[in-house]
C-alpha cells in the first residue's frame, strides 16, 4: 500500500480510465448515461494517449448499440481485448451478443450506467432494471456502489474476466455514481500491472481465430448434444467468484481498499439486515452508522458479485443473529413471486435450510421491496423506516419505499425528518440556470477544494426537464471524512439562488438549515431588495434566522463583457461567504482554475474572468434584514389556478418540483396523458421578446413560419369583435383580397416566449427611416408583461380563421393556421420545431405522429407538460414514441391500423346501407378528401352516421353497429408521420426506415437534421458532414455525409424532398404538402439548425440559407405523381453554388474548431468536402436537368470539362 | 550599373518598392514569388487585438452554449487539446515566411490595449521578424474624446512598444490629424524609424436596396499617391525616420515621384491585386529603364528631389496652391462644357 494523489472526477471517467488502459478496440454508441464513457475514449484517442502496452486503442462507433455489441464480439472472437459502455435499452440491444459471448467463455468487460428501461414511459435515470434483464445471459455482474468503487471494480472485472473466461458486465448507478464528482483514488498502471497477468492475455489471444492456427466457432448444433455442451461451462461458472475475491484481495494488498463478494456493515449481532446493491448503499451504511451508534441491532449487505451468485459466500456474510431481512430490488418486475435479488436470497436461504448449511441461530424471515425506481431518492430516513417495519412481526413483504402506493398499499411509512448528515460536513445548494455557468462553476469549486484543502469533496447536479431556460440545482458537500451520501441536500448551510426570477415561483429555500448563509443574484440593493422577497422567502430568512447576500451579478458580468456568465462571479462570491478557504486563497485558486478552464480558448477570456472575479467582491453585500414579514404578494404556483384539475393538480405539482409527493393514485396506468398542457406552465424566461410594428409590418407570415415556440401567432378577425380589445391590443387592416373590413394582429405570448429572435431577424421589413428598425425588434420584456399577457388572452379568444379560407400553399396564409404544438421546452431558437409545427399547421387535426426517441421526443412527451395541443373541436396530433430503433417501423403499424380499421368500417358502412340509407354510404365512401373542405364534409358525414347509428335498431346485427360507431372516424382521412433526426434515420433505424420507404404504404417521414445525435451531447452519426468535429468525431469527421435523400429517390416511387426552412419557406411548405398528398411513402429530409453546431441560433436560418447558397444542402424535391404527367419526377429548387463552402462552414464552430486545433487536417477535409458539395451537385443538376420523364438511364456528366477534350483528343490520336 | 538599392528602418534594401500588408502574403509561395519579382521586403497582414479578442470569445461562447442544461447533453463538442489562436497561426507563418526568403519581413501588428500591443511586439521580433510595422488604424467616434487626447494615446503606444523590442519600428500613420508634422515629430522624438504614409481607410458602402451598410474595403487608386506625395514631401528633411508611401503606388511612375518627394521606399498593395504579383518585376524594369533614359545613377541620388525642401518654388505645398488650384480650375470649367 502506498499513499498516493486524489483526483477529483465522476465515475464515468474513472470508469472509462481503466477500460481505455486495458483495451485495444473499444466499440461504442452514444446513450445516457453511459456516453461520457465513450467520449472520454475517443478523446484520449486523439490525444494519442496510450493504452497499458503503450498503443493507442481503436475506437469505433457503430450504428447502434446492437453494432457495438456485435463489433465487440467480433474484436473479441480475432484476439483483442474489447469493451463497450451502454446503458438500459442499449444494453437490451446488446442481449443477442452477451448470449454468444458468454456461451463462448470469452473474456470481456462491458460496463454499464445501469439505467430504468422504457416502460410506461422513457426514463434516462439510474435503476438496475436494464440490468437485470441481463442476468440470464451468462455474464458475470460485478456492481459497484460509489466513484470510487466503480474505478476499483472496474479494474477487478478486467482481471478477473481474463482469469476466469466469464465476461463480466460491471455496473454502477446511472446519474447518482457516473455524473457524481467525488474526491477519489486513481487507478494507476502501476496497480494494474500488480494484478494483470500477461499470461492471461496471451490465452485470450490464443483462444481467437487465427487462420495461422484456424478453428471453427459459432456452429449450429442439434439436439443430440447441444445440452450437454451447454453444461460444458459450469466449472467456468463455479470456479468465478473464487477468482473474484482472490483479484479483490489482491487489489486490497496493491491499494489499501478491500472488498468482499457480500460485504457486511453494521452491528456483529444484527437482528435485522438490509441487503441491496448499488449507490442506495451509501445511504444504508450512513444510516446504519447512526443507528448502531445508538444501539440498534442492524446492518446491511452490499451485494458486489450478483452473477455468478455465490450462496455460500453470501449466507457466510450475514451474522447468525439475523431474525428478519429485507431484500431491496432497484427494479420492478411486473407478475413476478418477487425481484431478482430477492428471489436469489430466498433461494439460497430454503437450499441452505434444505441442506442444513445455515448457520443462523433461527430461520430469517425475508421480505422483499422495491425503491429507487428511475434515480428515486433513496435516504437513511427510508433505510430507518424498512428497519422499522422489519422489527415488526409480520413486515410487510413485496412493499415498496419512497413512495405513497395509496393504491394497493406496498409502500412502507418513514419519517423523512431523520437525517444522519455529519454535522461537519458543509452542504451548500445552489440554484442556477443552464445558460448562466452555475454547474460549471460548482465543479470547479469542488476541484478547488478537494485538491487545495484537505476536505473530502463531493457534486452532483439535477436538471429540469427543459432544454431552453433549464433550471440546474447543485449539491456540494465538502467536510473531513470521505463523503457517501448518495442523496440530495435537504439541509444546507449554504444556499444561493444565481437566478432572481426563480423566486417568483419556486421556493428556493426550502431545505435551508436554521442559521444558513443565503446568497442572492438580485437587481435590487441591500437596502431595497427585502420589498422584493415574496412573503414565504421572507419569513423563512426570519424563521430561520438566515444570514442574506446580495451581488448584482449581471452587472458586473456584463461589465467584465461576460454577458450572462455569472459563474466565476458568483463562485467568488461563495468562497468569500463560506470561508471554506481563505479569502485571498479561494481567489487566487479561481484564477487558476479560470486559467485551466478557459485557457485555451484565449487571453481575452481568461482575463474577462478574471476582471469579473476581481469585481465581484465590491458588489457582494450583506442584507441588513428588516424584523417582519412584510411583502403583499407570495411565492405563485407553477401552473395556474385557472387550469383543468388535473394539470393543476398532477402536472402542476411536478412542475414546481414536487412530483415526489404526488401518491400513485395521481398517475395514470399504463403512461396516457392529455396533450396540450404546455399552454398552462407559464417559464417566463425571456429577458427581451419581439414587439409588433403594426405600422410597417407587410404581414408575409415569416415570423410565424419560423418561431421555433410558437409564440408569435396571426389572426384575422371580425373588426366587431375588437370593441372589447385591451387598450394596448393592436391590429391592422388585413392585406388579404376579401378580408379588407376585418382585422389583422399579430400577438406574442410574453410568457412562453424564449426571446430567440429568429422572428426579428427574419423579418424581411426596415424601417424607411431608420434602417435598423424593423416590423418586429427585441424589447425588454418585463414592463412589457403584464399588458401583453392581457392581450395575449385576449388574442387567443378570438376565433381561428376557416381552414378551408386558407391557401396551405401560401407562407403569409399559413400564419392564420392554428399551430397544435406549441411552447416546447426545445433549445431557444432550435431548428427543428419550426417544421413540427408547421405539420401540426398542415395536417395537425388528422395527425398520427410515431416519434423516434431524441430531441423530439424528450420536448414532445418529456414530462410535466407537452406541446402538442387540441384545436377548438378538440382535434389535434396524437403521439407515441415507442424507441429509438423501431420508430418507422412503429409507425408503419400506426399506418397498417388506419388503412384496416378504415377498410373494415367501409365494408361495415355497405352492410348497414339499408339503417344509413344510400346517399350516405356513397357520399361517404366516395368522398374527395384531397382539400379541406372535403374533408371536413367528410367529417360533418361521419358524425351523422354515428348519430343514425346511435338511434339504429332492426334490421342489422348489434355487433356491425357498434363496430362502426367505433371505427366511424377512420373514414376521415388521416396523416401518419415518422419523426425523427438523424440518429435515428441514418443510423440505428435505417434499416427500419429503409424497409418502410420500400413497403408502399401512405406514410410520411420527417427526418430532423442535425447532422449529430443532438439529444445525447452532440455524438456524430452517418449525416455528420465531413470536416465538422462531434463526440466520437474529435479529429474531424473523415468521410462524407450519407445521401439519404438519392438512397430514397433510388425506389422511383417514394416521394422524397430535400429542405431547408431558412432556403426557402416556400419550397418547404410545397414538400410537405407533396409528401402528404403522395399515395406512398415520403420522406423528407429537414435541415435543422441546432446547438451542436456551435454558433448563436439568432443566425439559424441565415446559416439554413448560407447552406444552400453554397450548395452544401440542395433543395430538392422527387415527386414519383409527375411522371405520370410525363414530367421528370426529379426537381431542384435551389440555385448553382454561389459561395465556397467555407464561407457556410467557417461560421460554425463545428467546422472552425478543427481549423484551430489541427489546421492542416481542417484544411485537407475542407477542400475534400468542396469536392464532395461539386460532386452532389452534378449528380443533382445532371438528374433533374433529364429530358421528359427523367427515366433517361442515371448517368453523370464528366467530372471535367477538360476530361472530355482529352478523350476526344486520345481517339482522334487513335 | 543603376543602383536600385534603398535603406528603410536600418535595414539595406535591394530596390525601392515594398510589398505592403495584403492578404497575399499569407501563402508561402506568393512571397517567394514577391521576392523573385523584386520586391525588397514585405510587410505581412495585419494581426488585429479586436480580432484576436473576438475570436477567442466567441470560441468560448460557441463551446459553452447550451452545456451544463440539459442531463443527456451536459456539452456538445469534445474538449480538444488545444486551440490555437490567430496569433499562433500568425506567429508560425512568420516564422515559415523568413525561412523561405531572404529579404526582409515585417510584422504588422494592430492593437487596442496597451498590453496587446506590447504582447505582439514582443512574440513578433521573437519570432523573427525583421522589423515590425505598427498599424494605428483606429477612428475616433466618442465625441468626448478631444485630438490632442487621441495623439496623445498614439503616442504613448508607440513608446512602450519602441522600448520593448529591439528591431527597428515603423508607424502607418492615418492622414487625419490636424498638425501631421508635430506628430510626426513626436513620433520622431519617441524613436521611431520609420513613418508609413499612410493608412487608408475601410469605407462602409451603402445599399440603398437592402437599406443596409456593409463594410468594404476597395483597392487603391493612383489618384490617392497625391495626398502621400504631399505629406512625404513637407516631412522629408524635417525628421529623423525614414518615411514610406503606401496607397495608390501603381507604376514606374509612382514609384518615381514617392522617391523623390523624400521616401525611402515605396510599398505597393492593391496594383498586385489588380495586375498579379508579376507587376512587381515590369514595375521595377520601368523604374530601372527611366533612371537610365534620365541618367539617374542611383535612388540615392533621386531621393528627396522634389521634397518641399527642395524644390524652387515650395509655394504648391502651402496654402498659396490652394487658391491658385481653385482658381484655374474655375477658369477652366467654361471650357470643359
Amino acid at each position: 500500500m502506498k499513499s498516493q494523489e486524489t483526483v477529483i472526477l465522476d465515475a464515468n471517467e474513472a470508469v472509462a480510465s481503466v477500460a481505455y488502459r486495458l483495451s485495444e478496440v473499444i466499440a461504442i454508441y452514444p446513450i445516457t448515461p453511459s456516453s461520457p464513457m465513450g467520449e472520454w475514449s475517443d478523446q484520449w484517442k486523439e490525444e494519442r494517449k496510450p493504452n497499458l502496452w503503450g498503443s493507442v486503442p481503436l475506437i469505433a462507433e457503430l450504428q447502434s448499440e446492437g453494432g457495438a455489441a456485435g463489433a465487440m464480439h467480433g474484436a473479441l472472437q480475432a484476439g483483442a481485448l474489447s469493451t463497450t459502455f451502454t446503458a438500459s435499452q442499449g444494453l437490451l440491444l446488446m442481449i443477442p451478443n452477451m448470449y454468444k459471448i458468454a456461451g463462448e467463455l470469452t473474456a470481456n468487460v462491458m460496463h454499464v450506467t445501469a439505467r430504468a428501461l422504457a416502460t410506461h414511459a422513457l426514463s434516462i435515470f439510474g435503476d438496475h432494471s436494464d440490468v437485470m434483464g441481463c442476468r440470464s445471459t451468462g455474464y458475470a455482474m460485478l456492481c459497484s456502489n460509489s466513484v470510487q468503487e466503480a474505478a476499483d471494480l472496474a479494474l477487478v472485472a478486467h482481471i478477473a474476466t481474463l482469469e476466469s473466461r466469464v465476461p463480466f458486465l460491471h455496473f454502477f448507478d446511472g446519474f447518482r455514481t457516473s455524473h457524481e464528482v467525488n474526491k477519489i483514488l486513481p487507478i494507476s498502471d502501476e496497480d494494474i500491472r500488480a494484478l494483470l497477468d500477461e499470461q492471461t492475455i496471451v490465452a485470450h489471444k490464443q483462444r481467437a481465430l487465427s487462420p495461422d492456427r484456424p478453428i471453427l466457432r459459432g456452429t449450429a448444433q442439434n439436439p443430440d448434444v447441444f445440452f450437454q455442451a451447454r453444461e460444458a461451462c459450469n466449472p467456468f461458472y463455479l470456479a468465478t467468484p473464487a477468482i473474484v475475491q482472490d483479484v479483490m484481495d489482491r487489489f486490497g494488498r496493491q491499494t489499501g481498499r478491500s472488498y468482499k463478494l457480500f460485504d457486511y456493515v453494521g452491528a456483529a449481532d444484527a437482528d435485522r439486515v438490509i441487503i441491496l446493491m448499488g449507490s442506495g448503499a451509501g445511504a444504508a451504511e450512513e444510516a446504519i452508522t447512526y443507528l448502531t451508534g445508538t444501539g440498534e441491532k442492524v446492518g446491511i449487505l452490499k451485494v458486489r458479485l450478483f452473477r455468478p451468485f455465490d450462496a455460500s459466500a453470501f449466507l457466510s456474510a450475514l451474522p447468525s443473529t439475523v431474525r428478519s431481512i429485507a431484500v431491496l430490488d432497484r427494479t420492478k418486475e411486473p407478475g413476478s413471486l418477487g425481484e431478482p435479488l430477492y428471489q436469489d436470497v430466498i433461494t439460497a436461504i430454503a437450499e441452505g435450510a434444505a441442506d442444513g448449511t445455515l448457520h443462523f441461530e433461527s430461520q430469517p424471515r425475508v421480505v422483499g421491496g422495491r425503491y429507487g425506481l428511475s434515480s428515486k431518492e433513496f435516504t437513511p430516513a427510508m433505510v430507518k423506516g424498512i428497519f422499522e417495519e422489519l422489527s415488526k412481526a409480520r413486515a410487510k413483504n413485496h412493499f415498496t419505499i419512497g413512495i405513497d402506493d395509496d393504491v394497493t398499499h406496498t409502500s412502507l411509512a418513514y419519517d423523512p425528518e431523520f437525517s444522519t448528515e455529519d454535522p461537519r460536513t458543509i452542504r451548500a445548494l445552489f440554484y442556477g440556470l443552464g445558460s448562466d455557468g452555475t454547474v460549471g462553476a460548482n465543479k470547479n469549486s469542488i476541484k478547488i477544494i478537494g485538491s487545495e484543502t484537505d476536505n473530502f469533496a463531493q457534486g452532483y447536479f439535477v436538471y429540469d426537464s427543459k432544454k431552453s431556460g433549464s433550471i440546474t440545482t447543485s449539491h456540494l458537500r465538502f467536510g473531513p471524512q470521505p463523503i457517501t451520501s448518495t442523496y440530495l441536500i435537504t439541509q444546507a448551510n449554504f444556499i444561493a439562488c444565481h437566478q432572481f426570477s426563480f423566486l417568483e415561483r419556486m421556493d428556493v429555500l426550502t431545505a435551508a438549515a436554521p442559521g444558513a448563509v443565503f446568497l442572492l443574484n438580485s437587481p435590487y440593493g441591500a437596502d431595497e431588495i427585502w420589498a422584493h422577497l415574496p412573503r414565504k422567502t421572507q419569513a423563512t430568512i426570519l424563521d430561520r434566522k438566515l444570514q442574506f447576500y446580495v451581488i448584482d451579478g449581471y452587472t458586473v458580468a456584463q461589465t467584465a463583457g461576460m454577458g450572462n456568465r455569472i459563474n466565476t462571479i458568483m463562485q467568488t462570491c461563495f468562497f468569500a461567504i463560506s470561508g471554506v478557504l481563505p479569502r485571498e486563497e479561494a481567489i487566487q485558486q479561481i484564477k487558476k482554475a479560470i486559467k485551466k478552464t478557459y485557457g485555451k480558448r484565449g487571453d481575452a477570456v481568461v482575463q474577462q474572468n478574471f476582471d469579473a472575479v476581481d469585481a465581484a467582491l465590491a458588489h457582494l453585500h450583506k442584507v441588513d434584514v428588516p424584523g417582519i414579514v412584510s411583502a403583499t404578494f407570495d411565492i405563485l404556483p407553477a401552473i395556474p389556478a385557472g387550469a383543468p384539475p388535473f394539470v393543476r393538480d398532477v402536472l402542476g405539482t411536478i412542475a414546481a418540483g414536487y412530483g415526489d409527493s404526488l401518491p400513485v393514485s395521481a398517475l395514470a396506468a399504463g403512461g396516457t396523458f392529455p396533450t396540450g398542457t404546455a399552454q398552462w406552465e407559464k417559464r417566463n424566461i425571456a429577458q427581451h421578446i419581439p414587439v409588433w410594428d403594426e405600422a410597417i409590418c407587410i404581414q408575409c407570415g415569416k415570423c410565424v413560419m419560423v418561431c421555433p415556440h410558437a409564440v408569435i401567432r396571426a389572426k384575422v378577425f371580425d373588426a366587431k369583435l375588437a370593441a372589447s380589445a385591451p387598450a394596448t391590443f393592436k391590429t391592422a387592416k388585413p392585406k388579404w383580397r376579401g378580408m379588407e373590413q376585418d382585422l389583422y394582429s399579430l400577438q406574442v405570448s410574453p410568457e412562453d416566449c424564449t426571446g430567440c429572435q429568429l422572428c426579428v431577424e427574419v423579418c424581411p421589413v426596415k424601417s424607411k427611416s431608420e434602417a435598423k428598425h424593423k416590423a418586429l425588434n427585441m424589447e425588454v420584456q418585463a414592463p412589457l408583461r403584464s399588458e401583453e399577457n392581457k392581450n395575449w388572452a385576449f388574442f387567443e379568444s378570438l376565433p381561428s380563421v376557416d381552414r378551408s379560407l386558407v391557401n396551405a400553399n401560401q407562407v403569409k396564409d399559413i400564419q392564420l393556421l392554428d399551430p397544435l404544438f406549441e411552447f416546447s421546452g426545445a433549445c431557444a431558437g432550435c431548428g427543428e420545431t419550426a417544421y413540427v409545427k408547421l405539420l401540426t399547421q398542415l395536417f395537425g387535426d388528422r395527425l398520427y405522429i410515431a416519434n423516434a426517441t431524441g430531441c423530439s421526443s424528450i420536448y414532445g412527451g418529456n414530462l410535466p407538460t407537452t406541446p402538442y395541443t387540441v384545436n377548438k373541436q378538440g382535434r389535434g396530433p396524437t403521439w407515441s414514441n415507442s424507441l429509438f430503433e423501431d420508430n418507422a417501423e412503429f409507425g408503419l403499424g400506426m399506418r397498417l391500423a388506419v388503412d384496416q380499421q378504415k377498410q373494415h368500417a367501409e365494408e361495415l358502412l355497405k352492410r348497414l346501407t339499408p339503417i344509413l340509407g344510400e346517399e350516405l354510404v356513397t357520399g361517404t365512401l366516395s368522398a374527395d378528401q384531397s382539400t379541406e373542405a372535403g374533408i371536413e364534409q367528410q367529417r360533418e358525414r361521419v358524425a351523422k352516421i354515428k348519430s343514425v347509428l346511435e338511434a339504429a335498431s332492426a334490421g342489422v346485427t348489434a355487433s356491425d353497429v357498434l363496430g362502426l360507431a367505433a371505427i366511424a372516424d377512420s373514414l376521415v382521412r388521416k396523416s401518419v408521420w415518422i419523426l425523427g433526426g438523424d440518429g435515428w434515420a441514418y443510423d440505428i433505424g435505417f434499416g427500419g426506415l429503409d424497409h418502410v420507404l420500400a413497403s408502399g404504404q401512405n406514410i410520411n417521414v420527417l427526418v430532423l437534421d442535425t447532422e449529430v445525435y443532438s439529444n445525447t451531447g452532440g455524438q456524430m452519426s452517418k449525416s455528420t458532414p465531413r470536416g465538422a468535429v462531434a463526440k466520437f468525431a474529435a479529429g474531424g469527421k473523415p468521410n462524407s455525409k450519407k445521401d439519404l435523400a438519392m438512397e430514397a429517390v433510388s425506389y422511383g416511387s417514394v416521394y422524397v424532398a430535400r429542405v431547408a426552412m431558412g432556403g426557402s419557406d416556400m419550397q418547404t411548405v410545397k414538400a410537405f404538402q407533396e409528401a402528404e398528398a403522395h399515395n406512398g411513402p415520403s420522406i423528407i429530409l429537414a435541415y435543422s439548425h441546432c446547438i451542436a453546431h456551435g454558433y448563436d441560433l439568432i443566425h439559424g436560418l441565415d446559416q439554413q440559407k448560407a447552406a444552400v447558397q453554397s450548395g452544401y444542402w440542395p433543395l430538392m424535391r422527387y415527386n414519383p405523381a409527375l411522371r405520370e404527367e410525363g414530367k421528370n419526377p426529379f426537381q431542384l429548387d435551389s440555385k448553382a453554388p454561389s459561395i465556397p463552402l467555407k464561407e457556410y462552414a467557417y461560421r460554425e464552430a463545428r467546422y472552425t474548431m478543427l481549423a484551430r486545433s489541427h489546421p492542416d487536417v481542417a484544411k485537407e477535409l475542407l477542400h475534400e468536402a468542396q469536392d464532395d458539395v461539386e460532386r452532389q451537385w452534378r449528380v443533382y443538376s445532371a438528374r433533374a436537368a433529364m429530358p421528359g420523364r427523367g427515366e433517361t438511364p442515371h448517368i453523370a456528366p464528366p467530372e471535367k470539362e477538360e476530361d472530355l477534350v482529352a478523350v476526344g483528343k486520345g481517339r482522334e490520336e487513335q | 550599373m543603376i543602383d536600385l538599392s534603398t535603406e528603410y528602418l536600418g535595414m539595406k534594401l535591394k530596390g525601392p518598392l515594398m510589398v505592403s500588408s495584403t492578404p497575399l502574403s499569407e501563402s508561402i509561395h506568393n512571397v517567394r514569388l514577391m521576392e523573385d519579382c523584386g520586391a525588397s521586403a514585405v510587410v505581412l497582414s495585419s494581426i488585429f487585438e479586436e480580432q484576436l479578442s473576438l475570436e477567442s470569445r466567441a470560441l468560448d461562447h460557441d463551446l459553452s452554449r447550451g452545456t451544463e442544461s440539459f442531463p443527456e447533453s451536459l456539452s456538445y463538442f469534445p474538449d480538444l487539446d488545444d486551440y490555437r489562436a490567430g496569433i499562433d497561426t500568425y506567429l508560425s507563418h512568420l516564422v515559415r515566411v523568413r525561412g523561405s526568403v531572404s529579404i526582409p519581413i515585417l510584422a504588422s501588428i494592430n492593437g487596442a490595449t496597451a498590453g496587446g500591443w506590447v504582447r505582439f511586439a514582443q512574440e513578433v521580433e521573437a519570432a523573427g521578424a525583421d522589423a515590425l510595422e505598427l498599424n494605428t488604424y483606429s477612428l475616433a467616434t466618442d465625441p468626448r474624446i478631444p485630438g490632442s487626447e487621441v495623439e496623445r494615446h498614439l503616442i504613448e503606444l508607440v513608446s512602450q512598444v519602441r522600448a520593448t523590442v529591439k528591431i527597428p519600428v515603423a508607424v502607418k500613420l492615418s492622414p487625419q490629424f490636424t498638425s501631421l508634422p508635430n506628430v510626426a515629430a513626436q513620433l520622431d522624438k519617441a524613436g521611431v524609424n520609420g513613418l508609413v504614409l499612410f493608412n487608408r481607410f475601410y469605407q462602409p458602402e451603402f445599399d440603398i436596396e437592402e437599406l443596409s451598410v456593409v463594410p468594404r474595403l476597395n483597392l487603391s487608386r493612383p489618384e490617392e499617391l497625391l495626398l502621400r506625395l504631399h505629406w512625404t514631401a513637407i516631412l522629408y528633411g524635417n525628421i529623423s525616420a525614414d518615411l514610406a508611401i503606401t496607397g495608390g503606388v501603381h507604376s514606374a511612375e509612382d514609384v518615381l515621384k514617392g522617391i523623390m518627394a523624400g521616401a525611402s521606399v515605396t510599398m505597393m498593395a492593391s496594383a498586385i491585386h489588380l495586375h498579379g504579383i508579376e507587376h512587381i518585376a515590369s514595375v521595377l524594369s520601368e523604374v530601372q529603364r527611366w533612371m537610365e533614359d534620365h541618367e539617374y545613377a542611383s535612388i540615392r541620388q533621386m531621393r528627396g528631389a522634389l521634397s518641399r525642401r527642395s524644390v524652387p518654388d515650395p509655394s504648391p505645398f502651402e496654402r498659396g496652391n490652394y487658391i491658385k488650384t481653385l482658381s484655374s480650375y474655375t477658369m477652366r470649367r467654361p471650357a470643359l462644357q
